[in-house]
Formats: C-alpha cells, structure tokens, sequence
C-alpha cells in the first residue's frame, strides 16, 4: 500500500468514524437518562436526510437543514411521549422489542414516503470531483464538513453537559433518578429531552453525510448496528471514548477493504462487536467494576 | 395430577390433529386447496416460532438471530444437493461420502454428469451445523444479558445474511434454486415414494408432512416445559441468580434450549427449501428475526400454544397476502402495541380486568 493511498484510506476512515460516534453517542444520551438502548436510532439519521432532501425542493440548504433536524427532535419528542414517557418501569426485554418496533415502523413509513430509491443531499461546496489537495491526498471538501460538523457537535454537546444548568440535571438523571427525584428534578422531561437532543444529533449526522453516504429508507439499520458497536466499545455511556472508538473502528473497516471484499465489511464491524461483548464487555476505555452496577 | 396434565395435553394435541385434518377436507369440499400451499409454509414458520417460545418466554433470553439458524439449514442443504461435485470426484473425502451412499449421481438438462449430496444427508448435515454453531455461538453469547445479548444475536443474524449474500457459494442475491425434493420415504408398491417438494399432485402430502412434524415437534417441546427442565427454565426467566443458588445449572439449561431451538429452525429451514425448491437471502434477513419474535410476543412469550396459533394465524395471513406492501408495518405495530399494552399476549388480554387496573392506578 503506498503512503498516498494509506492517507486517503484513513480520510475516509475518519470520516465514517465521526458518522459512527455521533450515532453511539445518541445511544449514550438516551441510556444515560433511561437505561435504554434506543434501537431505532440510526432511523434518526435515515429521517434527517430523508426530509432536508425533501424539504430542499422548496427552501435553500442551510434552511432545509435546520427544518430537517427540528421536525427529527419533534419526532423523537413525540416517540418518548407516545411510547415510552407513561410505561410504568418496563423491563429491559419490552423496551427493546418496543424500540425495534418502532424502528420498523419508523423505517416503513418512509419507504411508503420516499419510495425505494436511493437520494442524497447534493454536495454542501462544489460537487462530486470537487477536491482538495492535502499533499498528495485529494480530499473532497465534503470530508471535511463532516468532520468538522460532527467535531463541533462533541463539543457542544459535552459543553452542554457540563455547563448548562439543563445538561446538568441530565447527568443529575442519569447518576441517580431517586436522588434526582428529591432534588426537583423532571426526570420524565429529561427523558423526553434525551429523546429529542439524540433525534437532533442524528438527524444533523444524516443531512452532513447525505451527499456522500446517500439515503435510503433502510439506511439506519447498519449504522444502528455500527454505532452501537461503538457505543459499547468506548464504553456505555461515555461520549468521548465514543470518539475514540469511533476513529478507531471506522478506520479498521476502511483498512478492511484492502483485505476481504467490499460485501463482508458490515460482517466485520460486527465481529469486532462480538469479540467486544465477549472479552471486554465494558469496553476498552471503562472499568470493569463500574459496569458491574450498571442495568443492562 | 401428573396424570391429569398428560391428559389434558394428548387431548390439545388430538385436537389440533382432527383440526388439521378438517382443514384439509374442508378445502377439498369447498375447492380451495390452493390454501394447503400456504397452509404448508406456515406450519413449519410455527415450528421455527414454538422453539424460539422455549428460549425467549420460559428461559426468558432474546434472540434476534433465528432467522440465522433458519437460513444455516435452509441454505447448506440446498447448496449440497444443487452443486455438482463431479470435478471433485477423484478427491478421497468425496470418494468416501459416496461409498457410505451419502452422494447421488444423475444427469441434468442437458445431459451432463451430476453428483450431488444425497438430499435426505445434505438434510442431516444442515441440521447438524446449525446445531455446532447454536453451540459454539451459544457459549459466550449466553453469557450476555439484555441490550448485549440482543445486539449480539442481532449481529449473528446479519453475519448470516451478508454471508448468504456475498459468496457465490450460496448464490449471492439470487439464492439458491432448482432444488430436488427431500424423500421421507421410497415407493412401496401401489403407494408413490413420500417426498418434501413443491410438486403439485404431492399438495396433501406436503401439508401432512407439515404438520405431522409440527405436531411431533409441539408434543415434545409441551413434554419438555413441563419436566425438570422447564421448571429449570422458568426459574432461570424469574431469576437468574436465584436459580443458580438452589443449583440450577443456568449456563448449561440455557445453552441446550438454545440448541433446541436452533435444531428446530434448521429443520423448519430444511423442510421450507425443498418444499419451495429454493432459498434466498431474504429469509436470512433481520426483518425475518424480528417477526419471530414479534410472532412469540403475540403468543404470550411463555405461551406454546398462544405462539401456535398467533404464529400459523398471521403467517397464512402474510403469505396469503393480505397486507400488501404494508406486511413488515404490520409485524411492526404488533410487535409495539403487543408489549405497550399486554406484555403476556394477545390471548391473556382480559379487556374487563384491563380497565380494572387502569381504574385502580388512576386513583392512586
């Protein structure tokens, strides 16, 4: 493999490895205030594609966006409050089968929407062979709007967490909901607001990768599949080491293609969430005595 | 009272036995035996379904991965009996399988030289694997709890289905066709030979065949919930660690059942292919796992007999047709309504008692 084609390999590598945290770190946000797994979170990213591209036929790009990503946190906030907001402490088993019904659901509506055929959002600067040339490396600048996008979302999100005072009684819920409780705290609303902050990160997720990932109605199921390899692999609950795994999956898979066929890369992604589960299930980043208390 | 359940049991059986055969005459009067087809598909989805009840309802562990299992038979044993191995021929291992008779020979079309796995050890073969593999898989997986164990079983499914899907072997998207019928038995005189197939004189045959093993299949899984073992399952579903404390073995009681229920996917697997005379990828994909298991939901989780009926029931439906394109919407709804309003089935909903406790939480 030559130098050159090492680096563009790791581009596209980062790439996907954003798209993958930003989906794990959806999972994290709704298991930190409810024990979840949210299984119908990649329908999120598929539905903020699907209606800024719908929504582009009548408002410019920038606005479209921002719709898409505003009814996907409206949807999200509707789903909690339909679904899940008056179940009275379900068990692990009902929330999982009610949140993969609903992202069957999720996902048949928008086939009967949008049909079958596979869309996309077009390029945000340029257009397919616009590039840009970093050394020997031609990068679309695409890449980079995703990368930074994505980059700036972890930010936001962790200064969210840390600063404000409703990132704060989140985290408040998701140490301790008893103690939570006592100090005042909705913890109903900040399950509904986890709900929403998770569909609107994905959402924003699936309208940056759009013009080079596409859309299609089905498109969450992988990346559900991918984002919560990444999401146990740095650790359940902790954003940062999403990150990291992130990166360090959507690397190995680009790597991958060297090696074994283009229509076995999702059989990797998946080993490597078996051999996680089976040897470190915590994680590589989280102890093993902090997961021990954890619900799974 | 052990004598009691036994009876009661023979006679659920006997039951669905004069049913069966009822349903059978009832098409030959009204000149509707063109529904014994789906009638035939459904018995042996059902077969798939009451083994998951075993593992999900009374073991209490999820799994999203049988449609995997499903595939593993139904894919080996019509790849076995579909390649030709005569280019292998000279090789010691092929040479070997045909001495024990375990190869037939023929010609195809066009007149070439055929040899082919004999369909009733492709059958066995394709049984056997899915079983090594439910174990081997099994192990570490059932070491996992909840949101792990679904995502990993999940996972399987789909290595299953991109396997299917991407090798030639297995016939990537087209899947696997043409494939011979299963003999169950060889021509005895005046009586034709007895063969899995979707041939059109052998309709009543087939559906017999269906469910004749459906029933075989029901009487043994009832036996089994209702000795030792089931009473170990059901301790494991209430507590894991309470279960292991009177001295359940938990790992090794869940393994097996997780094994049983492989076994019986695979041969709902095997019997499906040569029924259809073929198998594609769509039957090892994820929406195929989690209709399974919406189909045990409907029935009650824990429930052999509400999972029968729900399972042959909305089966026949969807094969019939009857929901169009919005089929995989409607799997979907049951499964969300199922567990948001009677997370023990359909069957267990006692409308009167329902408003009851609304009315008794509403004045808390």
């Amino acid at each position: 493999m030559t130098s050159t084609l090492f680096l563009q390999y790791l581009f596209a590598g980062i790439t996907y490895g954003f798209i993958y945290a930003i989906v794990a770190i959806g999972f994290n946000i709704i298991y930190n205030t409810t024990g979840i797994i949210n299984f119908a979170q990649g329908e999120f990213v598929m539905l903020g594609g699907m209606i800024s591209i719908t929504l582009l036929q009548v408002v410019p790009l920038p606005v479209a966006i921002a719709l898409a990503v505003l009814i996907t946190m409206l949807l999200g906030a509707l789903i909690e409050i339909v679904f899940i907001r008056w179940l009275d402490s379900p068990s692990v088993l009902r929330m999982i089968i009610i949140t993969i019904g609903l992202s069957i659901l999720i996902r048949e509506v928008a086939r009967h929407i949008w049909g079958e055929s596979i869309r996309s959002l077009p390029y945000f600067v340029g257009n397919e062979i616009t590039t840009i040339t970093i050394g020997s490396v031609r990068i679309s600048p695409q890449v980079f709007w995703v990368i930074g996008v994505c980059g700036v979302m972890v930010l936001g999100l962790s200064l969210f967490f840390k600063i404000t005072p409703i990132g704060r009684e989140m985290r408040a819920c998701s140490s301790n909901r008893t103690a939570a409780i006592l100090c005042g705290i909705n913890t109903r609303n900040m399950v509904t607001l986890s709900f929403m902050l998770s569909a609107g990160i994905g959402a924003l997720a699936g309208c940056v990768m759009s013009p080079i990932t596409y859309t299609q109605y089905d498109s969450g199921t992988s990346l559900a599949v991918k984002g919560f390899t990444v999401a146990i692999l740095g650790g359940l609950g902790n954003s940062m080491g999403a990150v990291a795994a992130g990166l360090l999956l959507g690397i190995l898979e680009a790597y991958s293609v060297a090696v074994v066929p283009l229509a076995f890369q999702d059989a990797i992604s998946i080993t490597i969430l078996l051999i996680i589960l089976f040897v470190r299930p915590h994680g590589i980043f989280g102890s093993s005595a902090a997961a021990r208390l954890k619900e799974f | 009272m052990n004598m009691k359940i036994k009876e009661s049991k023979l006679l659920k059986i006997g039951l669905l036995v004069i049913l069966v055969i009822c349903t059978q005459l009832l098409t030959k009067i009204t000149d509707t035996q063109f529904y014994l087809t789906q009638l035939t598909m459904s018995a042996y989805y059902a077969l798939l379904v009451i083994g998951l009840t075993v593992v999900m309802g009374y073991a209490g562990q999820i799994s999203l991965g049988h449609a995997g299992f499903f595939a593993i038979g139904g894919y080996l044993s019509a790849a076995l009996t579909t390649h030709n191995l005569i280019a292998l021929q000279a090789h010691p291992l092929v040479k070997g399988l045909g001495s024990v008779g375990m190869l037939v020979s023929g010609q195809d079309l066009y007149g070439e030289q055929l040899l082919v796995f004999a369909p009733w050890a492709a059958c066995i073969l394709a049984v056997l694997t899915a079983a090594g593999i439910a174990f081997v898989l099994g192990i570490p997986v059932l070491k996992l709890k909840g949101h792990y164990l679904a995502m990993a079983t999940l996972g399987f499914g789909i290595i299953i289905f991109r396997i299917g899907l991407a090798s030639e072997y297995f016939g990537e998207a087209d899947g696997i066709s043409e494939v011979p019928g299963l003999t169950l038995l060889p021509a005895l005189g005046p009586l034709g030979s007895l063969s899995v197939s979707g041939d059109f004189g052998l309709r009543v045959e087939n559906y017999y065949v269906a469910w004749g093993l459906l029933c075989v299949g029901l009487w043994l899984l009832l036996n089994l919930i209702d000795s030792r073992v089931g009473r170990a399952l059901r301790a494991i579903h209430g507590s894991e660690e309470a279960a292991e404390a009177i001295g359940v073995d938990t790992a090794r009681f869940k393994l097996n059942v997780f094994v049983l229920s492989a076994v019986y996917a695979a041969i709902a697997g095997v019997f499906l292919t040569h029924y259809n005379g073929g198998i594609g990828p769509s039957e090892a994909s994820v929406m195929k796992s989690v209709r399974y298991v919406a189909l045990v939901a409907v029935g009650g989780m824990a429930n052999i007999w509400g999972t029968l009926i729900m399972g042959v029931g909305l089966t026949f439906l969807s094969l019939r047709g009857v929901f169009g394109s919005y089929d995989d919407a409607v799997f979907g709804s049951i499964l969300i309504l199922v567990m948001l309003f009677a997370p023990d089935g359909i069957l267990s909903l006692n409308v009167k008692a329902l408003f009851i406790s609304k009315r008794t939480t509403d004045g808390h």
